[in-house]
């Protein structure tokens, strides 16, 4: 990923409206983003782009991911 | 250099609820409208709100505006203007009802009218029984609010200036404030928002804390603007906790924990409370609790490497019981302490939740600042509404769902008396020639420093002296120390250095210059709650104990009183708090007791 775009997706990730969120992609970000395939990369920026709270339900279990496209990314998430 | 200038009739730098609250006003009276923020609209803090708003509409049982104040007044312990209470206390109908027609899908009851449960301080009759006051929507009502009030601009028109980020207040000799220098993130470019109005709705800096239930993005801004430009902050000492927070991550942890039957211990597994409250023992009040780990904490029977925190047991509990009736639990202490509750305690520590102080102003939202002897001078073309401005109706303590009430009530009012003062005239002043210096030199230095201080390194040393020497429950020594750990951590916060020198996108920059706001508000609260000797509301000494001459440590007749603290020298002014309501008698001094 180019350096802006990354750049782009960090400060969204580090300042979302819910700490829940701040913590959990602020550490994905830091180890876990760069081990993602460019396609990956790709689904997770689509993914950061969510409502928080429809997020943070994915992230914490409380909803099932039914988006086969999302579902292994949020698995991989939700273990970091 | 010259430097980009957008003029505006007026610059709202916020659009989370106060900040898009006045934009309404401002716009829909045609006139040209700026809403400056950080992140998209709908990714503001108040997102977060899930309690509700509070007003007393009545439709579950009788309730009365003149209860709420009541409430609202001995919520505050009484160093809230009673002026502002009953203000906002009576435009919350208005204000809700108005929320219901922009199309905020509110509970409803049966019958259709907006559905209302009880909260916490919230009570009929001048304190008799709890009443149901506040408004929600599921359980995302700040979202909802949000979105409501964000589609309400686009139809009038306000233009947003998404991820951009305000740097400094524009003031001229004479002291009128012309509008904001700010930076846009995509391209680092600084510009000038030439404004005749403008308003702060900022939010608040629950970020100073190590321990803060707030998001990453309440550094602050609108107080450390503020104060670099010379305007006072008032009753800084003054900030909610919670008892419960995840060590560490912040993360709240619901009081319905102990209340299924959670124990707090310490290092040595013993449970504490059992000592401080022999009957209520972990059920007993907030205050009474916090206090209790803090104490725990300061004596050394902490946990962990620093001794920095309690611990939250439930492993006697029934799984399935914690698993149907504590839903989320499990999954905060996996993902925020990597414990699984059920085997292990949690870690737990009284967290920051909510800034009571800020930016002083008048209940027309109109920014005042003492001058020539009078305390309560307006600041020509300055407002200020919601977590950053102090009205003050939360004086020492906040009543839950009063600060969604507070957005709404005082975003609109500083919008409104925007446009009154619009409406009466007056071009745009000439901006001064040193503009932007202020602001250039400071990214020039951070972009120059070699040899400086880490930003994440001095943030972290500024929350933990936050924490240990003013957090919940606060000693005199740990105050005096702290005052001088805290005018260290300011030494180093003046002389930050970032290694990315890009201009797009450059994080590490917008982060040290949230530092250099953080630095502003951790020190005002530092200095204003060592200066304040009683105990009042949130702000709870060890040196100012419940005496009968002074019940739960409150001194009225030496401290009743709003505390100023001056950035310009570091030095603390006092104002009176204002005890005349606008229409209806006074609430007189009581003790306060739930
Ligand atoms: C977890 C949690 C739950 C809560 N629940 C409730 C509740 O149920 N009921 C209740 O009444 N209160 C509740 N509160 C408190 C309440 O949510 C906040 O006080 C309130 O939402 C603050 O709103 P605001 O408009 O002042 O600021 P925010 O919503 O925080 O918005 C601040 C805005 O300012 C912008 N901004 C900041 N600095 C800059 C800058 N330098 N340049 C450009 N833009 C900037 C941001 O981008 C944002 O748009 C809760 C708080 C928390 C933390």
């Amino acid at each position: 990923m180019e350096r802006q775009d990354y750049e782009r997706l960090r400060w969204r990730c580090i300042r979302r409206a819910l700490l829940e969120l701040d913590i959990t992609l602020t550490r994905f970000l830091d180890d876990g983003f760069d081990q993602l395939s460019d396609a990956e990369q790709r689904v997770f920026v689509e993914l950061a782009d969510m409502e928080d709270h429809d997020l943070w339900y994915l992230l914490s279990g409380k909803t099932e991911c039914d988006d086969p496209r999302f579902a292994p990314l949020v698995a991989k998430i939700r273990k970091s | 250099m010259s430097i980009p200038v957008l003029k505006f009739d007026a610059v709202i730098v916020g659009a989370g609820g106060a900040g898009l609250r006045s934009a309404i006003q401002l716009s829909e009276a045609g006139l040209k409208t700026a809403v400056l923020s950080k992140v998209f609209p709908t990714r503001s803090h108040t997102v977060a709100a899930q309690g509700g708003v509070a007003a007393s509409l009545g439709n579950s049982e009788e309730d009365h505006w003149t209860w709420h104040m009541y409430d609202t007044v001995k919520g505050s312990d009484w160093l809230g203007d009673q002026d502002a209470i009953e203000f906002m206390c009576k435009k919350a109908n208005e204000v809700v009802v108005e929320l219901e027609h922009y199309g905020m899908p509110f509970d409803r009851t049966d019958n259709g009218k907006i559905y209302q449960r009880p909260f916490g301080g919230h009570m009929s009759n001048f304190g008799e029984k709890p009443v149901r006051r506040s408004c929600a929507a599921a359980d995302r009502t700040g979202h909802a609010m949000l979105h409501a009030m964000y589609q309400r601009n686009v139809k009038a028109n306000t233009q947003f200036f998404v991820e951009w980020m305000a740097l400094d207040l524009i003031r001229d000799e004479e002291g009128h404030v012309l509008g904001v220098t700010a930076m846009e993130m995509e391209t680092g470019q600084i510009v000038i928002f030439h404004a005749r109005a403008t308003i702060f709705a900022t939010g608040g800096a629950g970020r100073i804390f190590y321990s803060s239930t707030n998001a990453f993005i309440n550094t602050g801004d609108g107080l450390g603007m503020a104060a670099r430009a010379g305007i006072p902050l008032e009753d800084m000492e003054f900030w909610q906790f919670h008892p419960t927070g995840v060590a560490g991550a912040g993360v709240l942890i619901t009081e319905g924990v102990r209340g299924e039957g959670g124990i707090l211990r310490n290092s040595s597994k013993e449970r504490f409370m059992e000592r401080y409250a022999p009957n209520a023992k972990d059920l007993a009040s907030r205050d009474v609790v916090s206090r209790a780990m803090a104490t725990e904490i300061k004596e050394g029977r902490g946990c962990g490497v620093n001794k920095d925190y309690v611990l939250l047991d439930i492993t006697h509990l029934d799984p399935a019981t914690i698993m149907k009736r504590l839903p989320g639990i499990h999954e905060i202490g996996l993902q925020f302490a990597g414990v699984d509750c059920l085997k292990e305690p949690l870690p737990v520590v009284p967290t920051c939740h909510y800034q009571m102080g800020g930016i002083p102003t008048h209940y027309s939202g109109r920014v005042v600042v003492p001058k020539n002897g009078d305390a309560n001078t307006i600041v020509p073309g300055f407002y200020a509404g919601g977590e950053c401005a102090c009205a003050s109706v939360h004086g020492a303590n906040r009543l839950g769902t009063n600060s969604l009430l507070d957005l709404l009530v005082f975003g609109k009012s500083a919008g409104d008396s925007a446009v009154e003062d619009l409406k009466a005239g007056k071009a745009h002043r000439d901006l001064p020639k040193d503009v932007a210096d202020k602001t250039l030199a400071r990214i020039a230095a951070l972009d120059n420093r070699k040899g400086g201080a880490n930003v994440h390194e001095t943030r972290l040393a500024m929350q933990r002296t936050m924490q240990d020497h003013a957090g919940v429950f606060r000693f005199g020594d740990m105050l005096k120390q702290g005052v001088e750990k805290i005018l260290e951590v300011e030494k180093a916060a003046r002389q930050l250095e970032i290694k990315d020198k890009s201009m797009a996108w450059n994080t590490a920059r917008t982060e040290a210059l949230e530092m250099e706001n953080l630095i502003e508000v951790a020190k005002a609260t530092m200095i204003s709650a060592e200066a304040r000797k009683e105990s009042r509301g949130a702000h709870v000494r060890d040196d100012a104990p419940d005496t009968a001459e002074f019940p739960n440590g409150r001194n009225d007749k030496e401290w009743l009183k709003h505390t100023l603290f001056s950035p310009v020298d570091n030095s603390i002014s006092y104002k009176p708090v204002n005890m005349q309501p606008l229409t209806v008698e006074a609430v007189a001094l009581k003790t306060r007791s739930y």
